[in-house]
């Protein structure tokens, strides 16, 4: 067992408003410059809808994420090592602009600076990549609130695979909101897809980062990334992508997102997992059982021995007692309501969702049925196929079951705490069905629906004392502990020095020709 | 001049060449990169790009095959002057015109999209003049001299010369019956290798080999702060 903490986010889509205050703050904070316009590392798209970039869930087409090859070892889809370096000159799975959408800005000026005339001067849409007039012909989410659905929305590569044909007249169908951010996987496509070797994972939390003076244009990495969450810079040529707001993070605070969020929705707590149990659970054959899969790589931060198994690896006291507290734990794995997204594509995400029960609820009261009674959600949770095999699509592999266990679970919260709080009566009936007992159920509703800043984001401080550790050790080899390879005098001080990313490199090649 | 041409301009070209190199890395890793405009256009690229890539790959084979390797080696090997010719001119011919026309792909693509007509810099545009040029000239001696003409054995002359370059005892003399097409290649290759540290060209030393054996995940401690950039 080897113990690692994670950064990990849940999101309750039930209450996204899909009011994109997330994304603009998101993009006030790391994408308002050249080379980025089009970038959202936080996006919120409609669903159903072909979302952002167009189509991106189409692994058939983009080739993201991994899968298994026939002898049933994990490879990325898009191929193995050779492969990609012979596509070096041309990668055919990158997204074009197109697909995300040309990005415009108005020449605002022309309200100020037109000759005085008989008219109003207008602005016109002006691409902000060529500065030329454009069309604005679409967007980060050209289909908000379903806004052109009966075109586009049966291309949405969800409602593909589904049996049912799914109709879109606006009075018959069902919609959300999901909003997206990178998902810190545990097994990161793109990660592995880098050439050069500048993406990378950090130890201490889990998140996933572009090292920009590493970065050499391959665009491997966004091709590989199933999720389409690292873009590129089309000014500096490096790929970039959401950095979970690391600087907040260090400090102990939530990423921006989640703090502006309106809807309140995000939870951000640690999760402990055993890092040499991730490829395996990677590898499980059939991608119904990614899930479970996932869920036994994450360790209990309760059980005295994973508490032991973290101290030894040197994760600190309030690292653990934050991990116990982690609302993101309790969501995943105490109550059960939280799925990743997509797990089929086997990255492993860490960004987990608590489906929309909204859907059924309308198809609920679409029939004329009062949605408020829990026998009638529950009927609808078991005989609607349309959203239910929709969201599990989503979130479960198609496994409509898993899907509809949470969905009951979040309607026998509703019941539960109306009969508590009108009737004053405690459904036992309600808990049985569900499985949960009266306090669990309590714990739960205060987490999802009371939802208090401080139990939704538990984030401890990094602790700066290591980075100074690790400098003043700087100038030694990592690997030069005793019996490691690096156990030698075969780098002379004199010539060689520590690279910014702690490598070794001749001191001819290194800034400040210096250690640490 | 001669001296000029053949061992003054060669070693301010190298010079330039190694110190601007250990000066770019030093100071400009930001900049060190592809510069990729695929997401800006793919369908010329598509075809330009591999083409220019992979016929300078077996330009680059040749002219080390022709420049490095000395005459006697390849006769000792039993390829006499014959064959070489008949191979050297057929490989770099088609080489020369899978480059012309991998380049010619990109440039067009630089001049009709306006998206990446837009982020083409100034190191770009030099570059790319320099680079149409040399390869013009190559392509032109080895069809113009080699192909049609009567056959030129630089191998005799510019191949020692530079060699002489590399080894510092340089003999200009040896350049002085060269054919034009010729010289001037030589000195427009000078050129750009004088500019190469300066432009996007420095990604080919960045080729990324080590990726087929390195682990696929890569884990990383959190670094003091003040040095990379994490984007
Ligand atoms: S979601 Fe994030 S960590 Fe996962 S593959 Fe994509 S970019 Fe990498
Ligand atoms: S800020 Fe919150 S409620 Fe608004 S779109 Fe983003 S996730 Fe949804």
């Amino acid at each position: 067992m080897r113990v690692m903490a994670q950064v990990a986010m849940v999101m309750n889509l039930d209450k996204c408003i899909g009011c994109h205050t997330c994304s603009v703050t998101c993009k006030q904070t790391w994408t308002n410059r050249d080379g980025v316009e089009y970038v959202w590392f936080n996006n919120v798209e409609t669903k159903p809808g072909v979302g952002y970039p167009k189509r991106y869930e189409d692994q058939e087409r983009w080739h993201g994420g991994w899968q298994l090859d026939r002898r049933g070892r994990l490879k990325l889809r898009a191929g193995g090592r050779v492969k990609r370096l012979l596509n070096l000159f041309s990668n055919p799975d990158l997204p074009d602009l197109d697909d995300y959408y040309e990005p415009a800005t108005y020449d605002y000026d022309t309200l100020v600076n037109a000759p005085a005339g008989p008219h109003t001067p207008v602005i016109r849409p002006k691409s902000a990549i060529t500065g030329r007039d454009m069309a604005i012909t679409w967007g980060a989410n050209w289909e908000d609130d379903l806004g052109g659905a009966p075109e586009h929305a049966p291309a949405d590569p969800n409602l593909a695979a589904m049996a049912e044909k799914v109709r879109m007249e606006f009075d018959q169908t069902f919609m959300f909101h999901l909003p997206r951010i990178c998902e810190h996987c545990l097994n990161p496509a793109c990660v592995a897809a880098c050439p050069s070797g500048a993406m990378y994972k950090r130890e201490e939390d889990g998140i996933v980062l572009v090292d920009q003076d590493r970065c050499r244009g391959w665009r491997m990495c966004v091709s590989s990334c199933p999720y389409k969450k690292v873009y590129v810079n089309h000014r500096t040529g490096k790929a970039e992508k959401c950095t979970f707001c690391f600087p907040r993070i260090e400090a102990g605070q939530p990423t921006v997102c989640a703090e502006t969020c309106v809807g309140r929705l995000r939870y951000i707590g640690l999760i402990l997992y055993d890092a040499d149990a991730v490829l395996e659970a990677a590898c499980v054959p059939d991608p119904r059982d990614l899930l479970e899969a996932q869920r036994r790589v994450f360790l209990d931060p309760s059980d005295p021995e994973v508490v032991q198994a973290a101290r030894a690896a040197g994760i600190s006291e309030d690292w653990i007692t934050a991990a116990q507290r982690s609302p993101v734990y309790r969501l995943a794995m105490r109550y059960r309501v939280a799925l990743p997204l997509h797990p089929e594509y086997r990255t492993l995400p860490m960004v987990w969702y608590i489906p929309p029960l909204s859907p059924v609820l309308d198809a609920v009261t679409g029939a004329g049925a009062d949605a408020d009674d829990p026998d009638n959600v529950f009927h609808a949770v078991t005989d609607l196929r349309i959203p239910l095999e929709y969201l599990a699509g989503l979130f479960s592999a198609g496994d409509t079951e898993i899907v509809a266990g949470v969905l009951m679970k979040l309607s026998a919260m509703r019941a539960y705490m109306r009969a508590r709080t009108v009737d004053g009566t405690v459904a036992e009936d309600l808990l049985e069905a569900v499985g949960m007992r009266a306090a669990e159920m309590e714990e739960m509703y205060r987490l999802l629906a009371i939802a208090k800043y401080d139990e939704r984001y538990v984030v401890p401080a990094a602790h700066r004392e290591d980075a100074a550790a690790l400098s003043a050790q700087a100038g030694g080899c990592s690997l030069d502990g005793d019996g490691g390879p690096g156990m030698s005098d075969f780098h002379p001080a004199g010539v060689t020095g520590r690279r910014g990313d702690g490598r070794l490199g001749l001191k001819l090649f290194v800034r400040d020709g210096g250690t640490a | 001049m001669n001296v000029a041409l053949w061992v003054v301009v060669p070693y301010i070209a190298l010079t330039i060449f190694v110190v601007g190199h250990v000066w770019r890395w030093r100071v400009d890793q930001f900049g060190w990169t592809t510069r990729t405009t695929q997401v800006l256009e793919s369908r010329l690229l598509r075809l330009g790009s591999p083409l220019f890539h992979l016929g300078a790959f077996a330009a680059i084979g040749g002219h080390v095959l022709g420049l490095l390797v000395p005459k006697s080696l390849t006769a000792a090997v039993g390829v006499d002057e014959h064959l070489y010719h008949l191979v050297s001119v057929s490989a770099g011919t088609v080489a020369g015109l899978m480059v012309v026309a991998g380049l010619g792909l990109l440039l067009a693509r630089r001049l009709t999209s306006p998206r990446v007509r837009r982020t083409t810099t100034r190191a770009d545009k030099v570059l790319f003049a320099v680079l149409a040029v040399t390869i013009a000239l190559g392509l032109s001696a080895t069809v113009g001299e080699n192909l049609l003409g009567g056959g030129y054995d630089y191998r005799a002359t510019i191949a020692v010369w530079f060699r002489g370059v590399l080894t510092f005892h340089p003999d200009p003399g040896l350049m002085a019956g060269v054919p034009p097409l010729f010289r001037l290649h030589a000195l427009s290759a000078w050129v750009l290798t004088a500019i190469w540290p300066f432009t996007r060209l420095v990604h080919v030393w960045s080729a990324p080999l080590a990726y087929l054996w390195r682990p696929y995940v890569v884990y990383r401690r959190r670094t003091p702060i003040h040095r990379s950039r994490h984007v």
